[in-house]
């Protein structure tokens, strides 16, 4: 903990609804933090006419919140985020599938919406902490804060948090980095939180239905527009139907009768382009990253051993990172790995510490 | 496996393309400023005003004053300038020159011929199996007749990395003129002459994105030098010859190039490198790095393989659309073994099994697992030809 003094200490946490930050709040209570609730309202309302229900700031989702709160006896601040969220996540979000990349918006949220302005709210709510449910954890260590994966390696969620820094970092608690999910829903189960059945909510929660292309065909109706699909030599095989429609190692969907299986290699937004190859042809061995973040403020020296992770659900990869001027990074693997696609995140990990991570540019080497 | 459509190049020990900003900035000298830098007409200033730029700009990468750059031809006139330069100017103070069994021929074989034909006496240092003179033996090999020691900073075969700094602390301490062919150097390395502690650096153009035909030689302040070359008072009395002004302005942008983005550049090469080492010798039976397993080149990545020759290997990589050479590309046409290779101490059968293979910018993880799907089916099958071959399949 990094206040000796838990009673004094102002913590408020941010509520989705979920088992999860429920419990991260029991916990506070039970530590002997003054505890108070915040809920972000980013997408619950209307949205050019379509009325979406999403699991984390649905009416349902707010009520669960609520109720959690008035359990624990804390008070509950519902914080009105939408605008934010509008213009740095749904609007990212449709602008890289224009762009032919595959986002993760949960990547944006964090940077912008829960870690910054959530934050913020936080802090002019008189907190001193915030408190989010995320299983990973922060150490201090010589006098730096350090991000850890959670305790629980299959629930581990220190791919969404490699954006913080120190500035952040020391502001923030993970209570359930030290759980494992079972211990959590056990924890929740005895405290008789209302949330403690609710299953996991994983999905992009903005696009309700869970399907991404009618929203971003919805959003962006420019994006609809066919092109070519080309093999490795760039002979055309067929028609797509709009480059924001798929994703890099994507088999189905493409419409071609081939005698071999085809898999997207590469999106191509310059020719509005599919470009299709084997299932050999989806193994890259390098990427390069734009945006990178590194937790400690800065990058390493020189070129490290890190294992690499190229999607929330991937594996980490063993590799060399390449630190570059302009907050880029080149990433060497040990092996070939398979769909590295650019719009995701890619994080580095020296073992149970988080370095940092970026947005995966492209495969390859960097471009000059 | 398909040939990839296009070349793998991982020679680039030998030479490297030109980048198309080094041509850029040299195509003006040719026909648009095309003055004479010794004329004092306009035409003539400006050729010498490119010429002292570019000066400046190769003094400020080794850290060294523009009087101290001499513009050469390339490496091997650099490598002849210093070691005769020093070596002829110096006979009224001795005739000792110590030098490396490891040399590239432009040092080794210029030392061998003062000493046939010149009666200077030369001491040759051993290294050891990675490769590296031990400083000490330097210290040791000094005597009163010493004038001048050459210690090349990167070896061209198998990429180590000589400890010129330590070297050159010894030397300045017995005020003797440290010379270091820096020619593989010149791309990744640090270059700074007082990092250093040199006195005389040879550097080549085209080892690092530069045009063929162009090098340099810097020579610190009050360095004893003999010019080789005499005519005009060019290169203040040290290189006769008119000022080779396109090459000379290729020459600095290159290297300001080279140098710009230098360590992420040799790390990502780095990376590469130790990719493709880590596969040949996971993959490969009876296959050895040779030279440094870490003070070595970013870029190089040598081998020796039992039971194959290395002319065969480029002949099958080169089928296979993939460029590298076996040994030194000066010396890869002689049968003889590599003088690198032996003062190594290796067996004289893995000496003829050598294969050098050398990154560059252009080079992806693609070209690196290219070769390390190719090459051991060409090993493999190269052994089970071969009468000699104990293990063969």
């Amino acid at each position: 903990m990094k206040s000796n003094e838990p009673k004094s200490t102002r913590v408020a946490v941010a509520l989705s609804g979920g088992v999860d930050s429920s419990t991260a709040a029991a916990l506070l209570v039970q530590q002997g933090y003054q505890v108070m609730g915040m809920m972000m309202r980013l997408w619950a309302t209307s949205y050019q006419g379509e009325i979406s229900e999403n699991r984390c700031c649905s009416p349902a989702a707010i009520k669960d919140a609520h109720r959690v709160c008035e359990l624990l006896g804390i008070p509950f601040h519902l914080v009105d985020l939408e605008g934010e969220f509008k213009s740095r996540v749904v609007e990212y979000f449709c602008d890289s599938y224009a762009l032919g990349r595959t986002p993760n918006p949960c990547l944006a949220c964090n940077r912008y919406i829960k870690f910054k302005a959530l934050l913020h709210l936080a802090f002019d709510l008189g907190a001193e902490y915030l408190a989010t449910g995320h299983y990973a954890r922060i150490r201090s260590h010589n006098g730096k804060y350090q991000l850890l994966k959670g305790v629980d390696k299959e629930k581990d969620q220190s791919y969404v948090l490699y954006m913080l820094g120190q500035r952040e970092l020391r502001h923030l608690l993970f209570p359930l980095g030290n759980y494992t999910k079972r211990q959590v829903r056990a924890m929740a189960a005895e405290d008789n939180l209302p949330t403690a059945d609710k299953a996991e909510s994983q999905d992009v929660c903005f696009v309700s239905d869970g399907d991404y292309r009618a929203f971003v065909a919805q959003q962006r109706p420019e994006t609809v527009r066919p092109g070519p699909i080309l093999d490795l030599q760039g002979q055309v095989l067929g028609e797509h139907h709009g480059i924001a429609f798929y994703t890099v190692g994507q088999r189905q969907g493409l419409g071609i009768a081939a005698p071999h299986p085809l898999y997207v290699v590469e999106i191509d937004p310059s020719q509005n382009a599919l470009v299709v190859g084997p299932k050999s042809a989806v193994f890259r061995s390098e990427l390069w990253a734009e945006d990178v973040h590194f937790v400690a403020g800065n990058p390493p020296p020189q070129a490290v051993p890190i294992t690499a992770k190229i999607r929330y659900k991937a594996k980490e990869a063993p590799a060399t990172l390449i630190p570059l001027p302009g907050q880029r990074a080149s990433v060497v693997f040990a092996q070939p790995q398979p769909a590295i696609t650019p719009g995701q995140g890619v994080i580095f990990y020296q073992h149970d510490i988080v370095l940092g991570g970026g947005i995966i540019a492209s495969a390859g080497k960097p471009e000059a | 496996m398909t040939k990839p459509t296009k070349l793998i190049y991982l020679d680039h020990a030998a030479t490297t393309a030109v980048d198309p900003r080094v041509v850029e900035a040299m195509l003006p000298y040719f026909t648009a400023t095309y003055g004479n830098a010794s004329s004092v007409h306009s035409p003539g200033r400006e050729a010498r005003q490119a010429v002292e730029k570019a000066r400046q700009t190769v003094a400020d990468i080794l850290g060294a004053a523009p009087k101290e750059i001499i513009f050469t031809s390339c490496g091997t006139e650099s490598d002849n300038l210093a070691i005769r330069g020093v070596a002829f100017a110096s006979r009224d103070k001795g005739n000792h020159i110590i030098t490396s069994s490891i040399e590239h021929h432009a040092v080794s074989h210029t030392c061998e011929q003062l000493e046939k034909d010149f009666g200077f006496k030369v001491t040759y240092l051993p290294v050891d199996q990675r490769g590296r003179v031990d400083p000490d033996d330097v210290g040791r090999a000094i005597t009163d007749q010493t004038i001048l020691i050459s210690i090349m900073y990167a070896n061209n075969e198998v990429g180590t990395i000589q400890p010129i700094a330590e070297i050159g602390r010894i030397a300045r301490a017995r005020g003797i003129p440290l010379h270091t062919d820096a020619v593989q150097a010149g791309g990744t390395l640090d270059l700074d002459v007082d990092h250093l502690i040199v006195d005389l650096l040879s550097l080549s153009a085209h080892k690092f994105y530069g045009p063929k035909g162009v090098g340099v030689l810097y020579q610190r302040r009050a360095t004893p030098l003999l010019p080789t070359q005499t005519g005009g008072g060019h290169e203040r009395g040290r290189r006769a010859g008119t000022e080779n002004v396109p090459y000379i302005a290729g020459l600095a942008t290159a290297m300001k190039l080279a140098r710009q983005h230098r360590q992420e550049n040799s790390a990502r090469i780095a990376a590469l490198r130790d990719r493709l080492i880590q596969g040949l010798l996971e993959t490969i039976p009876d296959c050895y790095l040779t030279g440094h397993p870490t003070d070595r080149l970013p870029n190089n990545a040598s081998f020796v393989f039992g039971g194959v020759e290395g002319e065969s290997i480029l002949l099958n990589l080169d089928l296979m659309g993939v460029a590298a050479s076996s040994g030194s590309a000066c010396s890869s046409n002689s049968a003889e073994p590599s003088h690198v290779l032996t003062a190594l101490g290796l067996p004289m059968k893995l000496c003829h099994g050598s294969l050098r293979l050398t990154l560059g910018n252009e080079n992806t993880a693609e070209d690196v697992d290219f070769v390390l799907l190719i090459l051991p089916s060409i090993i493999h099958k190269l052994r089970a030809l071969s009468p000699e071959y104990p293990e063969k399949a």
